[in-house]
Protein backbone atom coordinates (compact mmCIF):
# COMPACT_ATOMS: atom_id res chain seq x y z
CA UNK A 1 0.00 0.00 0.00
CA UNK A 2 1.54 3.30 -1.03
CA UNK A 3 1.40 6.47 0.96
CA UNK A 4 -1.33 8.15 -1.03
CA UNK A 5 -3.70 5.23 -0.79
CA UNK A 6 -3.03 5.03 2.94
CA UNK A 7 -3.76 8.72 3.41
CA UNK A 8 -6.86 8.80 1.22
CA UNK A 9 -8.46 5.52 2.21
CA UNK A 10 -7.44 4.95 5.80
CA UNK A 11 -5.99 7.99 7.50
CA UNK A 12 -8.34 10.76 6.35
CA UNK A 13 -11.60 8.86 6.89
CA UNK A 14 -10.45 7.92 10.40
CA UNK A 15 -9.36 11.45 11.21
CA UNK A 16 -12.62 12.79 9.82
CA UNK A 17 -14.59 10.59 12.20
CA UNK A 18 -12.39 11.86 15.05
CA UNK A 19 -12.77 15.44 13.89
CA UNK A 20 -16.55 15.12 14.04
CA UNK A 21 -16.28 14.09 17.70
CA UNK A 22 -13.86 16.93 18.43
CA UNK A 23 -16.23 19.45 16.84
CA UNK A 24 -19.16 18.01 18.76
CA UNK A 25 -17.23 18.43 22.00
CA UNK A 26 -16.38 22.03 21.18
CA UNK A 27 -19.79 23.02 19.88
CA UNK A 28 -21.53 21.65 22.95
CA UNK A 29 -18.99 22.98 25.47
CA UNK A 30 -18.18 26.46 24.19
CA UNK A 31 -21.61 28.16 24.44
CA UNK A 32 -22.16 26.87 27.96
CA UNK A 33 -18.58 27.77 28.82
CA UNK A 34 -19.27 31.37 27.83
CA UNK A 35 -22.69 31.53 29.49
CA UNK A 36 -21.40 30.00 32.70
CA UNK A 37 -18.36 32.28 32.50
CA UNK A 38 -20.66 35.31 32.34
CA UNK A 39 -22.66 33.94 35.26
CA UNK A 40 -19.57 33.36 37.39
CA UNK A 41 -18.12 36.78 36.54
CA UNK A 42 -21.39 38.57 37.37
CA UNK A 43 -21.83 36.48 40.51
CA UNK A 44 -18.36 37.35 41.67
CA UNK A 45 -18.65 41.05 40.91
CA UNK A 46 -22.23 41.82 41.90
CA UNK A 47 -23.52 38.72 43.69
CA UNK A 48 -23.16 39.78 47.29
CA UNK A 49 -21.18 37.88 49.89
CA UNK A 50 -22.20 34.25 49.51
CA UNK A 51 -22.63 33.91 45.71
CA UNK A 52 -19.44 35.89 45.23
CA UNK A 53 -17.57 33.55 47.57
CA UNK A 54 -18.96 30.44 45.87
CA UNK A 55 -17.94 31.73 42.44
CA UNK A 56 -14.47 32.47 43.75
CA UNK A 57 -14.12 28.99 45.20
CA UNK A 58 -15.29 27.46 41.92
CA UNK A 59 -12.69 29.40 39.95
CA UNK A 60 -9.96 28.54 42.44
CA UNK A 61 -10.91 24.86 42.35
CA UNK A 62 -10.84 24.66 38.57
CA UNK A 63 -7.65 26.69 38.27
CA UNK A 64 -5.94 24.54 40.86
CA UNK A 65 -6.99 21.21 39.41
CA UNK A 66 -5.31 19.77 36.30
CA UNK A 67 -8.00 19.34 33.66
CA UNK A 68 -7.08 15.71 33.17
CA UNK A 69 -7.58 15.06 36.88
CA UNK A 70 -10.93 16.85 36.75
CA UNK A 71 -11.99 14.59 33.87
CA UNK A 72 -10.84 11.49 35.77
CA UNK A 73 -12.84 12.58 38.80
CA UNK A 74 -15.95 13.14 36.69
CA UNK A 75 -15.63 9.86 34.82
CA UNK A 76 -14.03 7.41 37.26
CA UNK A 77 -14.73 8.78 40.76
CA UNK A 78 -18.30 10.02 40.61
CA UNK A 79 -19.76 6.57 39.75
CA UNK A 80 -18.67 5.45 43.23
CA UNK A 81 -21.22 7.88 44.67
CA UNK A 82 -23.83 6.85 42.13
CA UNK A 83 -23.32 9.57 39.48
CA UNK A 84 -22.48 8.05 36.13
CA UNK A 85 -21.65 9.92 32.96
CA UNK A 86 -20.77 8.67 29.51
CA UNK A 87 -17.27 9.60 28.34
CA UNK A 88 -18.78 12.34 26.15
CA UNK A 89 -20.87 13.79 28.99
CA UNK A 90 -17.97 13.72 31.44
CA UNK A 91 -15.69 15.42 28.91
CA UNK A 92 -18.22 18.13 28.12
CA UNK A 93 -18.87 18.85 31.79
CA UNK A 94 -15.15 19.07 32.49
CA UNK A 95 -14.58 21.34 29.50
CA UNK A 96 -17.47 23.62 30.43
CA UNK A 97 -16.15 23.95 33.99
CA UNK A 98 -12.64 24.72 32.84
CA UNK A 99 -13.74 27.05 30.04
CA UNK A 100 -16.20 28.86 32.33
CA UNK A 101 -13.64 29.41 35.07
CA UNK A 102 -11.09 31.01 32.77
CA UNK A 103 -13.69 32.90 30.73
CA UNK A 104 -15.08 34.34 33.94
CA UNK A 105 -11.70 35.88 34.73
CA UNK A 106 -11.52 37.63 31.36
CA UNK A 107 -15.08 38.85 31.73
CA UNK A 108 -14.57 39.97 35.32
CA UNK A 109 -11.58 42.04 34.28
CA UNK A 110 -13.61 43.57 31.47
CA UNK A 111 -16.51 44.35 33.82
CA UNK A 112 -14.11 46.17 36.14
CA UNK A 113 -12.85 48.24 33.22
CA UNK A 114 -16.33 49.65 32.49
CA UNK A 115 -16.52 53.14 33.94
CA UNK A 116 -18.48 53.43 37.17
CA UNK A 117 -20.51 56.30 35.74
CA UNK A 118 -22.17 53.93 33.28
CA UNK A 119 -23.97 52.00 35.99
CA UNK A 120 -24.73 55.17 37.96
CA UNK A 121 -26.30 56.75 34.88
CA UNK A 122 -28.34 53.59 34.28
CA UNK A 123 -29.58 53.55 37.87
CA UNK A 124 -30.41 57.26 37.65
CA UNK A 125 -32.83 56.46 34.81
CA UNK A 126 -34.69 53.97 36.99
CA UNK A 127 -33.03 50.76 35.82
CA UNK A 128 -32.70 48.04 38.43
CA UNK A 129 -29.27 46.75 39.32
CA UNK A 130 -29.69 43.75 37.04
CA UNK A 131 -31.03 45.80 34.14
CA UNK A 132 -27.96 48.03 34.42
CA UNK A 133 -25.71 44.98 34.42
CA UNK A 134 -27.35 43.23 31.49
CA UNK A 135 -28.14 46.18 29.23
CA UNK A 136 -25.28 48.52 30.02
CA UNK A 137 -22.29 46.84 31.67
CA UNK A 138 -22.20 43.42 30.03
CA UNK A 139 -22.55 44.60 26.42
CA UNK A 140 -19.48 46.78 26.96
CA UNK A 141 -17.56 44.24 29.02
CA UNK A 142 -18.14 41.36 26.60
CA UNK A 143 -16.82 43.43 23.72
CA UNK A 144 -13.63 44.02 25.66
CA UNK A 145 -13.42 40.35 26.61
CA UNK A 146 -13.57 39.06 23.02
CA UNK A 147 -9.78 38.67 22.60
CA UNK A 148 -9.52 36.78 25.88
CA UNK A 149 -12.57 34.65 25.16
CA UNK A 150 -11.27 33.69 21.72
CA UNK A 151 -7.99 32.73 23.35
CA UNK A 152 -9.87 30.47 25.73
CA UNK A 153 -11.84 29.00 22.81
CA UNK A 154 -8.55 28.08 21.19
CA UNK A 155 -7.41 26.37 24.38
CA UNK A 156 -10.69 24.46 24.36
CA UNK A 157 -10.01 23.19 20.83
CA UNK A 158 -6.71 21.84 22.01
CA UNK A 159 -7.64 20.47 25.40
CA UNK A 160 -10.59 18.64 23.84
CA UNK A 161 -7.92 16.04 22.98
CA UNK A 162 -7.90 15.06 26.66
CA UNK A 163 -11.26 13.38 26.08
CA UNK A 164 -9.25 10.55 24.55
CA UNK A 165 -8.07 9.72 28.09
CA UNK A 166 -11.71 8.93 28.88
CA UNK A 167 -11.78 6.50 25.92
CA UNK A 168 -13.46 8.96 23.59
CA UNK A 169 -11.96 8.68 20.11
CA UNK A 170 -11.73 12.30 19.03
CA UNK A 171 -9.23 13.75 16.55
CA UNK A 172 -6.01 13.10 18.49
CA UNK A 173 -7.29 9.71 19.62
CA UNK A 174 -8.24 8.67 16.10
CA UNK A 175 -4.77 9.67 14.94
CA UNK A 176 -3.11 7.77 17.77
CA UNK A 177 -5.04 4.56 16.97
CA UNK A 178 -4.17 4.72 13.27
CA UNK A 179 -0.54 5.60 13.95
CA UNK A 180 -0.12 2.64 16.28
CA UNK A 181 -1.94 0.20 14.06
CA UNK A 182 -0.10 1.08 10.84
CA UNK A 183 3.11 2.35 12.41
CA UNK A 184 2.75 5.69 10.59
CA UNK A 185 3.47 8.16 13.37
CA UNK A 186 5.04 10.88 11.23
CA UNK A 187 2.38 11.18 8.51
CA UNK A 188 -0.49 10.76 10.92
CA UNK A 189 0.58 13.32 13.48
CA UNK A 190 1.48 15.84 10.77
CA UNK A 191 -2.07 15.56 9.49
CA UNK A 192 -3.58 15.75 12.98
CA UNK A 193 -1.50 18.83 13.75
CA UNK A 194 -2.49 20.45 10.47
CA UNK A 195 -6.18 19.95 11.21
CA UNK A 196 -5.83 21.60 14.66
CA UNK A 197 -3.98 24.45 13.00
CA UNK A 198 -6.88 24.91 10.58
CA UNK A 199 -9.40 24.91 13.44
CA UNK A 200 -7.37 27.47 15.38
CA UNK A 201 -6.92 29.65 12.31
CA UNK A 202 -10.65 29.64 11.61
CA UNK A 203 -11.31 30.61 15.23
CA UNK A 204 -8.79 33.44 15.13
CA UNK A 205 -10.26 34.84 11.92
CA UNK A 206 -13.80 34.41 13.25
CA UNK A 207 -12.96 36.18 16.51
CA UNK A 208 -11.37 39.02 14.56
CA UNK A 209 -14.55 39.39 12.50
CA UNK A 210 -16.75 39.39 15.60
CA UNK A 211 -14.51 41.97 17.24
CA UNK A 212 -14.72 44.18 14.18
CA UNK A 213 -18.47 43.74 13.81
CA UNK A 214 -19.14 44.79 17.40
CA UNK A 215 -16.51 47.52 17.59
CA UNK A 216 -17.99 50.76 18.89
CA UNK A 217 -17.68 53.53 16.29
CA UNK A 218 -15.27 56.26 17.28
CA UNK A 219 -13.95 54.27 20.23
CA UNK A 220 -11.10 52.41 18.52
CA UNK A 221 -7.96 52.29 20.52
CA UNK A 222 -9.63 53.45 23.71
CA UNK B 1 -52.34 69.89 43.47
CA UNK B 2 -52.10 73.61 43.00
CA UNK B 3 -49.07 75.10 41.32
CA UNK B 4 -48.17 76.91 44.50
CA UNK B 5 -47.46 73.69 46.34
CA UNK B 6 -43.99 72.27 46.48
CA UNK B 7 -43.08 69.62 43.93
CA UNK B 8 -39.94 68.59 45.80
CA UNK B 9 -39.26 68.82 49.50
CA UNK B 10 -35.89 68.08 51.03
CA UNK B 11 -35.78 67.84 54.82
CA UNK B 12 -32.77 67.77 57.08
CA UNK B 13 -30.42 65.64 54.97
CA UNK B 14 -27.33 64.37 56.76
CA UNK B 15 -24.59 62.42 55.04
CA UNK B 16 -21.30 61.16 56.43
CA UNK B 17 -18.35 59.60 54.66
CA UNK B 18 -16.37 57.85 57.37
CA UNK B 19 -15.86 60.45 60.07
CA UNK B 20 -16.39 63.54 57.94
CA UNK B 21 -19.91 64.84 57.79
CA UNK B 22 -20.45 66.13 54.26
CA UNK B 23 -24.04 67.26 54.70
CA UNK B 24 -25.06 68.64 58.07
CA UNK B 25 -28.79 68.98 57.80
CA UNK B 26 -29.86 70.47 54.50
CA UNK B 27 -33.49 71.44 53.90
CA UNK B 28 -35.21 73.30 51.10
CA UNK B 29 -38.37 73.21 49.03
CA UNK B 30 -38.85 73.57 45.30
CA UNK B 31 -41.92 74.82 43.49
CA UNK B 32 -42.91 73.49 40.10
CA UNK B 33 -41.06 75.29 37.33
CA UNK B 34 -38.40 76.77 39.61
CA UNK B 35 -34.72 76.73 38.80
CA UNK B 36 -32.49 76.49 41.85
CA UNK B 37 -28.77 77.03 41.50
CA UNK B 38 -26.39 75.68 44.15
CA UNK B 39 -23.08 77.41 44.43
CA UNK B 40 -20.26 77.33 46.92
CA UNK B 41 -16.69 76.16 47.43
CA UNK B 42 -15.64 72.66 46.31
CA UNK B 43 -16.16 69.90 48.81
CA UNK B 44 -19.16 71.49 50.48
CA UNK B 45 -21.48 68.66 49.54
CA UNK B 46 -23.36 70.15 46.58
CA UNK B 47 -22.98 67.08 44.38
CA UNK B 48 -23.60 64.75 47.30
CA UNK B 49 -26.80 66.64 48.00
CA UNK B 50 -28.07 66.07 44.45
CA UNK B 51 -27.22 62.37 44.73
CA UNK B 52 -29.07 62.13 48.01
CA UNK B 53 -32.19 63.45 46.30
CA UNK B 54 -32.44 60.52 43.88
CA UNK B 55 -30.82 58.16 46.39
CA UNK B 56 -27.76 57.35 44.31
CA UNK B 57 -26.19 58.18 47.65
CA UNK B 58 -28.27 57.15 50.62
CA UNK B 59 -28.30 59.76 53.39
CA UNK B 60 -28.09 58.67 57.02
CA UNK B 61 -30.87 60.97 58.02
CA UNK B 62 -33.48 63.16 56.44
CA UNK B 63 -36.29 62.78 53.95
CA UNK B 64 -37.02 63.69 50.37
CA UNK B 65 -40.55 64.01 49.04
CA UNK B 66 -41.58 64.24 45.40
CA UNK B 67 -45.18 65.44 45.03
CA UNK B 68 -45.75 64.45 48.68
CA UNK B 69 -44.57 60.88 48.13
CA UNK B 70 -41.52 59.83 50.08
CA UNK B 71 -38.48 59.13 47.90
CA UNK B 72 -36.24 58.17 50.80
CA UNK B 73 -36.98 54.75 52.31
CA UNK B 74 -39.01 53.83 49.23
CA UNK B 75 -37.32 50.42 48.72
CA UNK B 76 -37.75 49.13 45.18
CA UNK B 77 -40.06 52.10 44.53
CA UNK B 78 -36.92 54.18 44.10
CA UNK B 79 -36.70 53.01 40.48
CA UNK B 80 -40.00 54.78 39.84
CA UNK B 81 -38.84 58.00 41.50
CA UNK B 82 -35.58 57.95 39.58
CA UNK B 83 -37.56 58.10 36.33
CA UNK B 84 -39.27 61.18 37.68
CA UNK B 85 -36.04 62.77 38.90
CA UNK B 86 -33.71 63.05 35.91
CA UNK B 87 -30.00 63.52 36.33
CA UNK B 88 -27.30 65.05 34.16
CA UNK B 89 -23.68 64.37 35.08
CA UNK B 90 -20.47 66.33 34.82
CA UNK B 91 -18.91 63.62 32.63
CA UNK B 92 -22.11 63.05 30.60
CA UNK B 93 -22.06 59.31 31.39
CA UNK B 94 -23.62 58.40 28.06
CA UNK B 95 -23.71 54.67 27.44
CA UNK B 96 -20.58 54.20 25.36
CA UNK B 97 -21.83 51.23 23.33
CA UNK B 98 -25.07 52.86 22.20
CA UNK B 99 -25.74 55.49 19.56
CA UNK B 100 -27.21 58.80 20.67
CA UNK B 101 -30.77 57.77 19.89
CA UNK B 102 -30.31 54.37 21.58
CA UNK B 103 -28.97 56.18 24.65
CA UNK B 104 -32.19 58.15 24.84
CA UNK B 105 -34.60 55.32 24.09
CA UNK B 106 -33.12 52.42 26.08
CA UNK B 107 -34.68 53.35 29.40
CA UNK B 108 -38.00 54.04 27.67
CA UNK B 109 -37.98 50.47 26.37
CA UNK B 110 -36.44 48.62 29.30
CA UNK B 111 -37.79 50.65 32.21
CA UNK B 112 -41.03 52.07 30.92
CA UNK B 113 -41.83 49.09 28.68
CA UNK B 114 -42.55 51.30 25.70
CA UNK B 115 -42.76 49.75 22.22
CA UNK B 116 -39.51 50.20 20.24
CA UNK B 117 -41.13 52.30 17.47
CA UNK B 118 -42.84 54.54 19.97
CA UNK B 119 -39.63 54.90 22.00
CA UNK B 120 -37.65 55.75 18.85
CA UNK B 121 -40.12 58.47 17.95
CA UNK B 122 -39.96 59.97 21.43
CA UNK B 123 -36.16 59.71 21.52
CA UNK B 124 -35.88 61.57 18.22
CA UNK B 125 -38.28 64.21 19.50
CA UNK B 126 -36.14 64.78 22.61
CA UNK B 127 -32.96 64.90 20.51
CA UNK B 128 -34.63 67.55 18.38
CA UNK B 129 -35.34 69.56 21.56
CA UNK B 130 -31.61 69.76 22.26
CA UNK B 131 -30.61 70.22 18.61
CA UNK B 132 -29.06 66.79 18.27
CA UNK B 133 -31.46 64.99 15.95
CA UNK B 134 -28.96 64.92 13.09
CA UNK B 135 -26.50 63.13 15.33
CA UNK B 136 -28.95 60.41 16.36
CA UNK B 137 -26.97 57.57 14.84
CA UNK B 138 -23.61 58.71 16.16
CA UNK B 139 -21.86 57.12 19.12
CA UNK B 140 -20.69 59.00 22.24
CA UNK B 141 -17.04 58.71 21.21
CA UNK B 142 -17.90 60.56 17.99
CA UNK B 143 -19.50 63.53 19.76
CA UNK B 144 -17.96 66.66 21.22
CA UNK B 145 -18.41 67.21 24.95
CA UNK B 146 -21.15 69.75 24.37
CA UNK B 147 -23.01 67.44 22.01
CA UNK B 148 -22.66 64.53 24.42
CA UNK B 149 -24.03 66.63 27.25
CA UNK B 150 -27.00 67.70 25.13
CA UNK B 151 -27.74 64.04 24.36
CA UNK B 152 -27.57 63.28 28.05
CA UNK B 153 -30.07 66.07 28.72
CA UNK B 154 -32.34 64.52 26.07
CA UNK B 155 -31.93 61.16 27.79
CA UNK B 156 -33.11 62.66 31.07
CA UNK B 157 -35.98 64.53 29.38
CA UNK B 158 -37.25 61.40 27.66
CA UNK B 159 -38.43 59.97 30.96
CA UNK B 160 -40.78 62.96 31.41
CA UNK B 161 -39.24 63.88 34.74
CA UNK B 162 -40.81 66.23 37.29
CA UNK B 163 -37.37 67.56 38.21
CA UNK B 164 -33.94 67.38 36.60
CA UNK B 165 -30.76 67.46 38.67
CA UNK B 166 -27.71 68.94 36.93
CA UNK B 167 -24.43 68.01 38.59
CA UNK B 168 -21.85 70.51 37.28
CA UNK B 169 -23.06 69.96 33.72
CA UNK B 170 -20.51 72.24 32.11
CA UNK B 171 -17.45 71.74 34.29
CA UNK B 172 -15.84 69.36 31.78
CA UNK B 173 -16.41 71.71 28.84
CA UNK B 174 -14.54 74.60 27.30
CA UNK B 175 -16.31 78.01 27.21
CA UNK B 176 -17.73 77.57 23.72
CA UNK B 177 -19.21 74.15 24.44
CA UNK B 178 -20.38 75.42 27.82
CA UNK B 179 -22.43 78.06 26.05
CA UNK B 180 -24.30 75.57 23.86
CA UNK B 181 -25.20 73.45 26.88
CA UNK B 182 -26.28 76.43 28.98
CA UNK B 183 -28.51 77.59 26.15
CA UNK B 184 -30.33 74.29 26.13
CA UNK B 185 -30.71 74.52 29.90
CA UNK B 186 -31.97 78.07 29.72
CA UNK B 187 -34.56 77.02 27.15
CA UNK B 188 -35.66 74.21 29.43
CA UNK B 189 -36.01 76.53 32.38
CA UNK B 190 -38.07 78.95 30.31
CA UNK B 191 -40.28 76.08 29.16
CA UNK B 192 -41.14 75.46 32.81
CA UNK B 193 -38.92 72.50 33.71
CA UNK B 194 -38.08 72.29 37.39
CA UNK B 195 -34.31 72.22 37.69
CA UNK B 196 -31.71 71.92 40.42
CA UNK B 197 -28.32 72.96 39.13
CA UNK B 198 -24.91 72.71 40.75
CA UNK B 199 -22.65 75.00 38.78
CA UNK B 200 -19.93 77.61 38.89
CA UNK B 201 -21.45 79.47 35.95
CA UNK B 202 -22.43 82.72 37.61
CA UNK B 203 -23.87 84.16 34.43
CA UNK B 204 -26.32 81.30 34.24
CA UNK B 205 -27.10 81.59 37.95
CA UNK B 206 -27.89 85.31 37.66
CA UNK B 207 -29.94 85.09 34.50
CA UNK B 208 -31.83 81.86 34.91
CA UNK B 209 -32.05 80.98 38.60
CA UNK B 210 -35.16 81.82 40.58
CA UNK B 211 -33.16 81.20 43.70
CA UNK B 212 -29.50 80.78 44.50
CA UNK B 213 -28.56 78.55 47.43
CA UNK B 214 -25.09 79.15 48.73
CA UNK B 215 -23.60 76.12 50.42
CA UNK B 216 -20.59 75.96 52.69
CA UNK B 217 -19.37 73.20 55.01
CA UNK B 218 -22.35 70.95 54.38
CA UNK B 219 -24.99 73.60 55.03
CA UNK B 220 -27.02 76.12 53.12
CA UNK B 221 -25.70 79.39 54.51
CA UNK B 222 -27.56 81.82 52.29
CA UNK B 223 -30.55 81.59 50.06
CA UNK B 224 -32.38 84.10 47.92
CA UNK B 225 -32.99 85.50 44.48
CA UNK B 226 -29.90 86.48 42.48
CA UNK B 227 -30.76 90.14 43.01
CA UNK B 228 -31.06 89.72 46.77
CA UNK B 229 -27.78 87.90 47.16
CA UNK B 230 -25.61 89.64 44.63
CA UNK B 231 -26.89 93.19 44.31
CA UNK B 232 -28.88 94.31 47.34
CA UNK B 233 -26.73 92.76 50.03
CA UNK B 234 -23.17 94.02 49.92
CA UNK B 235 -21.89 91.84 52.72
CA UNK B 236 -23.47 88.58 51.64
CA UNK B 237 -21.24 85.52 51.80
CA UNK B 238 -22.37 84.67 48.29
CA UNK B 239 -21.19 87.98 47.01
CA UNK B 240 -17.80 87.59 48.67
CA UNK B 241 -17.46 84.14 47.13
CA UNK B 242 -18.46 85.30 43.68
CA UNK B 243 -16.22 88.33 43.98
CA UNK B 244 -13.40 85.97 44.84
CA UNK B 245 -14.17 83.90 41.75
CA UNK B 246 -13.98 86.88 39.46
CA UNK B 247 -10.85 88.22 41.13
CA UNK B 248 -9.25 84.80 40.96
CA UNK B 249 -9.96 84.55 37.27
CA UNK B 250 -8.36 87.89 36.52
Amino acid sequence: MDNLTFIAEILLPALLTGLVVTIQLIVVSAPFGILAGIGVAVGRTYGGKIPSFLCKVFVMFVKGCPLLLLLFILYFTLPSIGITFTAFQASVIGFIMCNAAYNSEYIRGAIKSVKEGQIIAARSLGMTKYQSIFYIVLPQALRRAIPGLSNEFIYLIKYSSLAFMLTLVELTGAGKLIATKYFTYTETFIFVGAIYLVLVTITTIGAGMIEKKYAIPGAQGR
Amino acid sequence: MSDEEYILRVEDIHKKYGNSEVLKGVSFNVKKGETLVFIGPSGTGKSTLLRCINQLTVPEQGNVYLRDEEVTNSGAGINYFRQKIGMVFQNFCLFDHLSAVRNVEIALIKVRGMKPEEAREKALYELRQVGMEEWAEHYPAELSGGQAQRVSIARALAMDPDVILFDEPTSALDPELTREVLEVMKKLAQAGMTMLVVTHEMGFACNVANRILFMENGKIVEEGSPTDLLENNESSRTRQFVGGLVMGED
